[in-house]
Formats: structure tokens, sequence, C-alpha cells
């Protein structure tokens, strides 16, 4: 199994704003690589550089070889891309959709009759397939918009957020089909700003924030980063103030960050149960009632707050 | 591969479009439904011409001693014209524009001594006696189809002539000059006129009564081509918009990102512009000769000059999706400019009676050069006969598009 994509020092600026910053990375061809970050960090700005839609100010990034820049054909014919914004003609079934999706891909008779077939068994919906698009629910549009970018058998399949605005069931579904296509044999770079979905899917993980890669590695290497940190969540009551709490917790000895968000406060700490007793007794000094106590094993969420001093929801 | 992509994206447009249920009322139940109330307008459903246009007075001085000034009173008092054109034979010019001053006419015909001689022995357009149309310019509508009566008559006196032998001398009417000095005008007009037509187009001239005498005329084929070209126009807008919308909603990328070539794409959008305003115009066309029974005239003429009228309109719709940023922008701009055009290019009233500059404008619109076109179809007029027509519709259509495209592909079809 050999690298599929390779990227060196790609950088995108607007103007003077940096979009992405100087990234790099690989993939291994059968892996599911996620690319996990807030909003606005750089995600849809690098999938579109790698799928030739845009190009770098900077940098360099090749699938199977072939330069982004140089060699686009045949990159668009590796890889396949469901974008982030449903990208789909609304007054078209998903059944013509996907036929004309199929022709763009080169699909023609009955190669496209079977693949398109095929792909609606795969995302489900061949029971409504005739019906237009705008008649179904966010979920279905997803996996319509999935589906589209399956067409092509894709060696390497970019997914950029995929998850988002769907219920629990669908994100459920749509989490099952992505590992079930990599268990097929399907590379896949998954963006997410889902801390869950990345630790739930990814072999590796690139942690991605105001265009930098700022980590990037196995889960297990990137929890190791925070190393023996234990994350401590505070539960608040509706009317207290976080912000506050956070503040004055900052400096009780042995917490090395606080930060607040809705109705939470996230320690950072070499030792949970050493500071839980001066942090409970700071709250109370400060009239703020701390509901309940979490602990958590480093994950990533963990590593993104470590690294950025942010949540990664916020 | 690319060029079957290429169909595949202009036939998705057209089935887009034509699924769009506010865009079907107005490509093609608005243009059936005007020109059916201006069918009841005028008269021609009921058969109770009193209702509509009808006994146009026009008033004809034949000084001409040749045979063709008697083939033109023939014409206009022909079976077919009874009931439309009341012709009034005089012998004095001053007198016949002195009746259209006075509102008993609607206009008035000149046809000068040496007019026959001048057609049948001319080697050169500079050599040929023009005829005069005095207009009157509160009755556009009655004015504009005595006119295109007259020039449908010059249109097969010579077919494939460039210049227009016709002089609308209004400038009295719009106070310009004072009546005596009309003469003077008159003959200064005219020799600008003759002065720039091209001196080396070659007459084939149609002689015979019996040709001549074929103009037809039905007020219901003369006011539908500015319906349906209005319109038309509307549907360009759509077209126009849809290529920004697909930018914005993410299928444009989509289409970028899979293996086909960015400049049949655009290509495929423009080709896609094209093929539904030539379904629309031919709908309107096809359905109105149907059901209305309409005489759109010769067939190939007919054809060559939907396409034609359809590539030159479309080329605004790129045009504006290459100016414009949003679909929004688009939507408002191409109702006024097919609403603009319309006027323009006479699909209201006629607009040879407005200043010159106006007239000029109305040039660049492709209603006009189709309204006349058809209009002198549907008056037997055949394939020759608009020939500069049909030119200068493809001329626009290129220019345009290639503008366009140049600068959509300099803009970047998405944000770089
Ligand atoms: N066409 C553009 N012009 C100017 N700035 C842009 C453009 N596209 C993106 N940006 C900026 O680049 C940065 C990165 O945007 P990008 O869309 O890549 O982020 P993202 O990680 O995909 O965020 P999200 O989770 O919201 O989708 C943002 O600050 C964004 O405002
Ligand atoms: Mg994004």
């Amino acid at each position: 199994m050999g690298t599929i994509l390779e990227v060196r020092d790609l950088v995108k600026k607007y103007n003077s704003k940096i979009a992405v910053d100087r990234i790099s990375f690989d993939i291994q061809e059968g892996e599911i690589f996620s690319l996990l970050g807030p909003n606005g960090a750089g995600k849809t700005t690098t999938i579109s550089i790698l799928s030739t839609l845009i190009a770098p100010t900077e940098g360099y990034a090749a699938v199977l070889g072939y330069s982004v820049t140089k060699q686009p054909m045949e990159v668009k014919r590796l890889i396949g891309v469901v974008p982030q914004e449903i990208a789909l003609y609304d007054d078209m079934s998903a059944l013509e959709n996907l036929n004309f999706w199929g022709e763009m891909y080169g699909l023609t008779g009955k190669a496209l009759k079977n693949r398109v077939s095929e792909v609606l068994e795969q995302i489900e919906l061949t029971d409504r397939a005739k019906e237009r698009v705008k008649t179904y629910s966010g979920g279905m549009k997803r996996r319509v918009n999935i589906g589209v970018g399956l067409l092509n058998k894709p060696r390497l399949l970019f997914m950029d957020e995929p998850t988002v605005g769907i219920d629990p069931q669908s994100r459920r579904a749509i989490l099952d089909s992505v590992k079930k296509l990599n268990k097929s044999g399907m590379t896949i770079l998954y963006t997410t700003h889902y801390m869950e979905e990345a630790q739930e899917l990814s072999d590796r993980v690139g942690v991605i924030d105001h265009g930098k890669l700022i980590a990037l590695g196995t889960q297990s290497e990137l929890t190791a980063q925070v190393g023996e940190m234990d994350t401590l969540i505070l539960h608040v009551g509706e009317n207290e103030d976080p912000e506050h709490l956070a503040q004055g917790l900052r400096t009780v000895q042995g917490v090395l960050q606080a930060n607040p968000s809705d109705h939470e406060v996230a320690l950072v700490t070499p030792s949970a149960e050493e500071v839980l007793a001066p942090v409970v007794s700071r709250a109370n000094e400060l009239g703020i009632k701390i509901h309940s106590v979490d602990i958590r094993e480093p994950n990533l969420e963990a590593v993104f707050l470590h690294l950025t001093g942010r949540a990664l929801r916020d | 591969m690319n060029l079957r992509k290429f169909f595949l994206i202009a036939l998705k447009d057209l089935r887009l479009i034509l699924r769009d249920k506010t865009g079907l009322v107005f490509m093609l139940l608005a243009p059936f439904a005007l020109t059916l109330g201006m069918g009841a307008l005028t008269g021609r459903f009921s058969g109770s011409p009193q209702l509509g246009i009808s006994q146009i007075p026009v008033v004809i001085v034949i000084q001409d001693s040749g045979e063709l000034g008697q083939v033109l009173v023939d014409v206009f008092t022909s079976e077919e014209l009874k009931e439309l054109i009341l012709a009034n034979l005089r012998s004095d010019p001053s007198e016949a524009r002195a009746l259209v001053d006075r509102d008993e006419a609607a206009a008035a015909i000149i046809v000068p001594d040496g007019f026959s001689t001048s057609i049948f022995s001319a080697e050169s357009a500079a050599q040929v006696v023009p005829v005069e149309f005095y207009a009157n310019p509160t009755r556009p509508t009655s004015t504009g189809i005595a006119r295109s009566i007259l020039e449908s008559f010059l249109n097969e006196v010579e077919i494939g002539r460039v210049s227009s032998k016709v002089i609308v001398s209004q400038l009295l009417a719009s106070g310009a000059i004072q009546p005596e000095q009309a003469a003077a005008v008159g003959a200064e007009v005219s020799q600008e006129v003759v002065g720039n037509a091209p001196s080396n187009s070659s007459i084939q001239l149609v002689t015979g009564a019996a040709e001549t005498n074929n103009i037809k005329f039905d007020v219901l084929a003369y006011m539908a081509p500015g319906m349906a070209m209005l319109f038309l126009m509307y549907t360009i807008t759509l077209g126009g918009r849809s290529l920004l919308v697909e930018s914005r909603t993410g299928t444009l990328a989509r289409m970028l990102i899979s293996p086909t070539n960015a400049g049949y794409i655009l290509g495929g959008k423009g080709f896609g512009i094209f093929l539904t305003a030539v379904t629309q115009l031919a709908i309107v066309i096809g359905g109105t000769s149907l059901l209305f029974r309409l005489q759109w005239g010769d067939g190939l003429g007919v054809t060559l000059l939907i396409l034609a009228a359809a590539f030159g309109a479309s080329g605004w719709g790129i045009l504006m999706a290459a100016l414009l940023k949003t679909p929004g922008q688009v939507a408002i701009t191409g109702s006024a400019i097919a609403l603009l055009f319309g006027i323009l290019g006479g699909s209201f009233f006629d607009i040879s009676l407005l200043p010159k500059w106006v007239r000029s404008l109305s040039m660049l619109t492709p209603n006009s050069w189709a309204n006349e076109g058809f209009r002198i179809l549907s008056m037997g007029g055949r394939l020759g006969a608009i020939h500069t027509h049909l030119t200068v519709l493809v001329l626009m259509g290129a220019v345009l598009y290639g503008v366009g495209t140049v600068m959509l592909s300099r803009r970047g079809l998405v944000g770089k």
C-alpha cells in the first residue's frame, strides 16, 4: 500500500487573508484520514485545491503522482468529491441527478445504468429514486450528494463535512457507510469539526486551525501529546457565568488551562484528583454552583484544547 | 466524449427550464395569451374589422411614369389588403403631406418620377430613386403597418438589396423643421439615404405584377413576432441566470471537478440558452400557426430566422451572466432589458417615428432585426429578403458569445 495523496507546503491566500497556511501531509492507500478543525479553519479550501477546483498560491499536491495543477484530468479521474454544500439539481430526481453526473464522469449506456442502480442501493434510496430532490429530507439529500461522489468508483474520496445539519440517525447511517466504503478499499479524506467523528472513523488525523496543520498522527500519537493530562469538565447551572468561573480557576494550583463554553468549563490538569478539591472551593468563593464534574480520558478534544487553548466547537 | 457532455449540459438546462412553472408561464403561455388578446383586439377572430385596425388611410402619389408605380398602387388596392388599407390617390405631393399633417391619413407614399427607370436601369444602388414614406407620428401602429407593406413591396421589387429606399420624414412632425422647408430637407434626406447605400449590391429584378401582387398582410402576424421576441428575451434571462445559480449552488464546481474540459462546460451552458431560445420560438411560432392559423411565411426563411434570432438574443444572456454577479441581479436586469429591447425593437409600436438616435439604438437589439425579418416573411417575402437580418443576428450572437465567454473565463467560473 503506497502513498495515494501527497501534500507539500500548500498555501492559499485571498488577498491578504491566508486560508491555507503551508500544509503538508500524506495519505496512504486504504486509510481514512480526517482533517479536524473548527469553522473557517481551511478544510474546504484544502479540498478545493486537492480536487483541482482552485489553484494553490504556493505548494504542491499530487494524487498517485499526478500533480493537481499540472495533470488535473488524471487527478479528476481518480478522485470523487462530496462537497460540503449539497450540489444537486433540486428539480430533478435522484435518478436523473445520478444519470447526469454519471455521464459527466463518462459513463454511458448499460454501464451507467448499472452503476446508478448500485449507488442507489448503497445510499438506500432505490425506492424513492424517481422523486424530485427538492421533496427529500436533509438526510436524503446528503445521501444523494454522497452518491454522486461515488459514481466513478474513485480510489480516493474527499468528503467535506458530509454530516452537517442532519438528524442523528442519518448521521449514523452516513458514518457507517463511510466505514463500509473504506472496507471495500476506498481511501477517504474526511473533514469534520466533530471530534467524535474523527475519533470514530479515522486511522490518522490532521488537526487544522487558522489554515495551519497544528497536529498530525494516529489518535494515540496525538493524545500522547497531551501526555498524562486529564480533562475535567465542570457543568454549571443555566444562570451561571462559565467565563467568570474559568477566569477564577486559572489561578488555582495545578490548573493549566480553563476554557469556558456553554454551561461548562473545561480544565486541563496533570492530576484530576489533586485539583478537584481546590477547584470546588474556589467556585464556592465565587458563588458559582458546580452541578457535576466529568473526568475525560485524553481525546482529540483535549488535544485541540491543549494546542489552541480553545474548544473545538465555539 | 467532451462534445457529448456539451450536449448533455445543454439538454439538462433545457429540461430544467421547461420544468420551472413560472418560467413556462412567461415563456409559452404569455406570448400565446398576448397574441390571442391582440387577435381579439384587432377583430381577427370575431370577423368584425371595426373593432381593430382596419381601413388605414394611406395617400399615394405616383409621379413615376414607369410600370412599378402602378404595381405599387395595385398592391395597396389589392383584394388582400382591401379591408386593411384605404388607399387615396393624389397627384400633388405637398397635398398628400398636408393630409397626413392634418391627421386625415396615416401616411403618404410618394413615388417620384424615374423610380421604375432607375430600378430597371440602375447598375448601382446609388442611382436608385428613393420612394418617400411620409409618416403620421400620432398613429404609430397604422403607420408601421403601411410602412411594412411598402417595404415588403420594395423587397419584392429587388430581392437581395441591402439599402432601404424608404425615407421616413418625420422631422416635420417632430417640429424640427417648418413645413415650407420640408421639400428641401426631403431631398437632402433622400440624397443621404442613397449616398449611404452600398454601391456594389446587385439588383435582381423580379418583374411582373403577378409576383408583386402577392403581398399578404395579417395584423396578427404583424404583431406576433414582437411578442415572441419580447418573451424570448425573458427566456434568455433565465438562461443567463442559470449559470450564476449553478455557480452558487455548487453544481458548476461539481462539473468542473468532473473530468470535463472547462471550455465544454461553459459552451454547454451557452448552448443550453440557445437551445431553450430556439425551443421557445419554435413552440410559439408553431403554436400560433396551428392555433390561430397565423401565416409566418416561407418555411426555410422562418426556420433560419428562428435560429438566428435565438442565437443573437442568447448572446445577451451570456453577456448578462458575465457582467452581473448574482442570479437576482440577472433577473432584474433581464426583465428591464427585455422590456427596453421590446420597446426599442418595435414590439409595442413602430419606432421609425422616434428620434434618429433611438432608431440607431434599436439596431443593437435582436428584437428589431428579428421583428422586421418575421414581418417581411409573413408578408410573403422570401429568404433573400431577410439575409441582412440573418447576418446581423448571427454576427450579434457571435460577438456577444465571444465577449461573454472571454469575460467569464477571465473571471473564473468559481471563486479562485
Ligand atoms: N473565495 C474566498 N475569498 C476570500 N476568503 C475566503 C474564500 N474562501 C474561503 N475564504 C476564507 O478562508 C478561510 C477558510 O475557509 P474554509 O471554507 O476553507 O474553512 P472550513 O474549514 O471549510 O470552514 P467550515 O467548517 O465553516 O466549512 C475562511 O476564513 C474563509 O473566510
Ligand atoms: Mg468548509
